[in-house]
C-alpha cells in the first residue's frame, strides 16, 4: 500500500474543480489511456489576465487525481507568467510530498499546465522535440534531459519514477544512462578514478594543483602556501603571507587545501603544516 | 468499520479451529520431533497426521510423498532445481506466460544461465495454447511447469490431461497448485504430475508453511541441505506449530469440498459478478468463465484506473486487488492480463475479487451497493469516459 499524505488523500477523495470548463482560455491535454494516466487541464482568465478558474479531468491513480486537483488550486489568482514558474516539485510539495514512484503524476500536472498556456498564447503546439528514447511510453531525450536536470536525478530508476521512461520493456535503459551520464559529466564532474600515480607524478600533480588552484585563491586574502615535502600520502606544507599569522589557517588547511588536493590528486592525502 | 475481505487469493484468514490446534505447539509441546524421548516423539506423531491430511487433500498415494517447506515459492524453486539437476543433459524448460513470479522469475533467471526457455502463450480467455505447447516439447526438455489455477483470473489449466501426455514423453511435470489446493477435488495419483507446490496461507493456515509433493520414484535433489528431516529431502528443524496448523486446515478444506461449501462460495461469486456487470456499463470479466476457480472473478471496468477504485473501496472497508500498473509500483498492467491481450482501456481498470468460505451474502450486497457509484464517480472525472460515450 502506498504511503500517501493526508493532503493527497484529501485531494483524491474530495477533488477540487473537476470537470470541463466551457469556453476556457487555455486547454492542455497530456497522457494516454495506454500509459495508465491522462489529464486534461482547463483555465479561464479574468480581465486583469489572472487565472480566475481552473478545472481538470483525470484518468489515473489516486496521486494523479490529487496532483491534478492540487494544480487547479495552485494556479488560481496567478498571471500566466507566474503560473509558468510552477514546477513538478511545487505540485508535490503542495501535497506534502508524493511517493518517489509517483512523481510522474506531478510531472504530468506541470506538462498539462505548460500545454494549456501555450494553447492560450496561440503559439503553435510545440512539435515533439528530440527523438523518442522510450518507445513504450513515448518519452523523448529532451524530456528525459529536462527532468534529470530539474530534479537532480541520478539513476534510470529515478527517470522511470519521474517520466515513466524505461518502465516498460527496458530496451532504452542504455540510452537513458547515457543521458544521465552526459549531464552528470558536464554539471557535476564525476571524480575521475585516477590511475595509480607514481611518486613522481603525485608530487608533480600536487605542485601543479597548489600553483594553479590553491594559491590563486589564497592570494585573495594575501595568503600563500608552499610545498615542503611529500611523504607517502602526507603532504607537508608551510603557510606564508597572511596565512602564517591567521588564526583560521588550520581550518583553511583542512577544509580547503586538503579537500582540494584530495579532489584533484588522490583521496587518501593528508595535509600537515610544518614550521 | 467492518472489513469486507475479498482478497483471499492474496491470503486468507487463519481458521479459528486452526489457531486452536496449533497453539499448544507454541507453548507446552515444544519438543523436537527428531528427539529420542517421547516428549519429542509425540510431536513427530502429530506431524505424521498432518502429512496424512495433506496427502488426502491432494489425493497422493502415500504421505511419504509430502515434504514441508516454508512457502509456495520455496516449493516451486526446489522442484524446478531438482528437475534440472537430475537431468543435466537437457537444457530446455517450458512454462506458460501467466505464471506467478515464483516460477516466472526463476525461469527468466535460468534463461540467463544457458537454459532455453519456452513461455507458452494463452488466448484472450487465458486458456493455454495447447498446440504451441505440444509443438515445443522435445527430447531436450527437462521440465514442464504449469500452474493449475491462475491467481489473477482463477482460470484452470487442464493439468490432468497435459501431465499424462508429458509424462509419456519422459519429461518431469511440475504444477504450481498454490491457488488450486483446497479449492477443488484433486486426485494427484491418477495424473502425470511428478511434483506439486502448495501454500498453507491460501487455505486458512498461517503464512510461512508450504508443501512440495514429490511422486514416489521422481529423481530429487534437496535445495535445503542439512539434517535428516523430511527423509533428507529438506533439512532444517520442522516448523511444528505451522505443520499442525496446515494439517488441520487441510482437514477442514476436505470437509468443505466434500460438503456443499464451495458451491455456496461459487453462488456468491456469481451473484457479485452478474450484478456488477448488469449495473455497470462497459465492464467485462477477464478469463474463461467456464473453467475457473469458484471463488475468483476478475472484472475490468473500462476508462477508470484500478488503484483509484481500490482506494475508494477501501474507504468502505472493502478489500480487493487490482491488475493495474499503479498498485504494484510498476508502470505496466499485470503480465497475466497483457498475455491475454486485454486492451489497455480495460487492463488498467481490472479488479480481482476473491472470496472464501467466510464470505457472507451480506458482504457481497455491500459491495454491490458501494461499487457502482464509485465507478460512476471516477468515470465522471475521466477525460476518456465522455469521449467514448459520445462516440457511441
Amino acid at each position: 500500500m502506498w504511503e500517501y499524505t493526508d493532503k493527497v488523500k484529501d485531494h483524491f477523495l474530495n477533488p477540487r474543480n473537476v470537470g470541463i470548463l466551457e469556453d476556457a482560455d487555455g486547454v492542455g491535454e497530456v497522457g494516454s489511456i495506454a500509459c495508465g494516466d491522462a489529464l486534461t487541464f482547463y483555465f479561464k482568465l479574468d480581465e486583469a489576465g489572472k487565472i480566475k478558474e481552473a478545472t481538470f479531468q483525470t484518468f489515473g491513480c489516486a496521486s494523479a487525481i490529487a496532483s491534478s486537483s492540487a494544480l487547479t488550486e495552485m494556479v488560481k489568482g496567478l498571471t500566466l507568467e507566474e503560473a509558468k514558474n510552477i514546477t513538478n516539485e511545487d505540485i508535490a510539495e503542495y501535497l506534502g510530498g508524493l511517493p518517489k514512484e509517483k512523481m510522474h503524476c506531478s510531472v504530468m500536472g506541470r506538462d498539462a499546465l505548460e500545454k494549456a498556456i501555450t494553447c492560450h498564447l496561440g503559439e503553435p503546439e510545440k512539435e515533439v522535440e528530440g527523438e523518442i528514447v522510450c518507445e513504450c511510453f513515448g518519452v523523448t531525450d529532451v524530456e528525459i534531459d529536462r527532468v534529470v536536470r530539474e530534479n537532480h536525478l541520478s539513476s534510470i530508476e529515478d527517470v522511470t519514477d519521474y517520466v515513466k521512461a524505461g518502465g516498460g520493456c527496458g530496451n532504452c535503459h542504455d540510452r537513458i544512462q547515457e543521458i544521465i551520464d552526459s549531464i552528470l559529466g558536464t554539471e557535476r564532474p564525476a571524480k575521475k578514478k585516477a590511475p595509480a600515480l607514481t611518486n613522481l607524478q603525485k608530487i608533480k600533480l600536487i605542485e601543479e594543483s597548489i600553483e594553479r588552484e590553491i594559491n590563486p585563491n589564497l592570494k585573495k586574502d594575501s595568503g600563500r602556501l608552499e610545498l615542503v615535502d611529500v611523504d607517502g600520502n602526507r603532504v607537508l606544507v608551510r603557510m606564508g603571507g597572511n596565512c602564517a599569522s591567521c588564526v583560521k589557517s588550520p581550518i583553511t588547511l583542512k577544509h580547503y587545501v586538503e579537500s582540494k588536493l584530495r579532489e584533484l590528486v588522490a583521496p587518501e592525502l593528508v595535509v600537515e603544516e610544518v614550521q | 468499520m467492518d472489513v469486507i475481505y475479498l482478497d483471499n487469493n492474496a491470503t486468507t484468514k487463519v481458521a479459528p479451529e486452526v489457531v486452536t490446534a496449533m497453539l499448544p505447539y507454541l507453548s507446552e509441546y515444544y519438543g523436537n520431533p527428531s528427539s529420542m524421548h517421547s516428549f519429542g516423539g509425540n510431536v513427530a506423531a502429530e506431524i505424521t497426521r498432518g502429512r496424512e491430511n495433506i496427502a488426502r487433500l491432494i489425493g497422493a498415494e502415500s504421505p511419504n510423498e509430502i515434504i514441508f517447506t516454508s512457502c509456495g515459492t520455496e516449493s516451486d524453486g526446489t522442484a524446478i532445481r531438482a528437475a534440472i539437476e537430475s537431468n543435466p543433459a537437457k537444457k530446455h524448460i517450458i512454462t506458460s506466460r501467466v505464471e506467478h513470479p515464483a516460477i516466472k522469475n526463476l525461469y527468466e533467471t535460468l534463461s540467463k544461465k544457458g537454459y532455453r526457455v519456452t513461455f507458452v502463450p494463452v488466448d484472450h480467455q487465458g486458456r493455454l495454447d495447447l498446440d504451441y505447447f505440444y509443438q515445443n516439447l522435445s527430447e531436450e526438455t527437462a521440465v514442464v511447469s504449469l500452474m493449475w489455477a491462475n491467481n489473477e483470473t482463477g482460470v484452470i489449466f487442464p493439468v490432468e490431461e497435459i501431465s499424462q501426455e508429458v509424462k509419456e514423453r519422459g519429461i518431469v511435470f511440475h504444477t504450481d497448485a498454490v491457488q488450486a489446493a483446497g479449492k477443488f477435488k484433486m486426485d494427484i495419483k491418477t495424473t502425470g504430475v511428478d511434483m506439486l507446490s502448495l501454500s498453507g496461507h491460501k487455505f486458512h493456515a498461517p503464512k510461512g508453511i508450504g508443501v512440495l509433493y514429490i511422486r514416489k520414484g521422481t529423481k530429487f535433489a534437496p535445495y535445503m541441505i542439512g539434517g535428516h528431516q523430511e527423509h533428507g529431502r529438506r533439512g532444517g528443524t520442522e516448523n511444528v506449530a505451522s505443520i499442525i496448523a496446515l494439517g488441520k486446515a487441510a482437514e477442514m478444506a476436505q470437509e468443505h469440498l466434500d460438503g456443499t461449501g464451495y458451491e455456496r462460495v461459487g453462488k456468491l461469486r456469481d451473484k457479485l459478478e452478474s450484478t456488477l456487470l448488469a449495473q455497470i456499463p462497459h465492464s467485462m470479466v477477464n478469463g474463461d468463465r467456464d473453467h475457473r476457480l469458484l471463488n475468483t472473478t476478475s472484472i475490468a471496468f473500462e476508462y477508470v484506473e484500478g488503484e483509484a477504485i481500490l482506494l475508494m473501496m477501501n474507504e468502505h472497508g472493502i478489500c480487493a486487488s487490482s491488475g493495474s500498473a499503479c498498485t504494484s509500483g510498476s508502470l505496466e498492467p499485470s503480465h497475466v492480463l497483457r498475455a491475454m491481450g486485454v486492451p489497455f482501456t480495460a487492463a488498467h481498470g481490472s479488479i480481482r475479487f476473491s472470496l472464501s468460505r467466510y464470505t457472507t451474502e451480506k458482504e457481497i450486497d455491500v459491495v454491490i451497493e458501494k461499487l457502482p457509484p464509485i465507478i460512476k464517480r471516477l468515470r465522471g472525472m475521466s477525460p476518456f469516459w465522455k469521449e467514448s460515450m459520445a462516440s457511441n
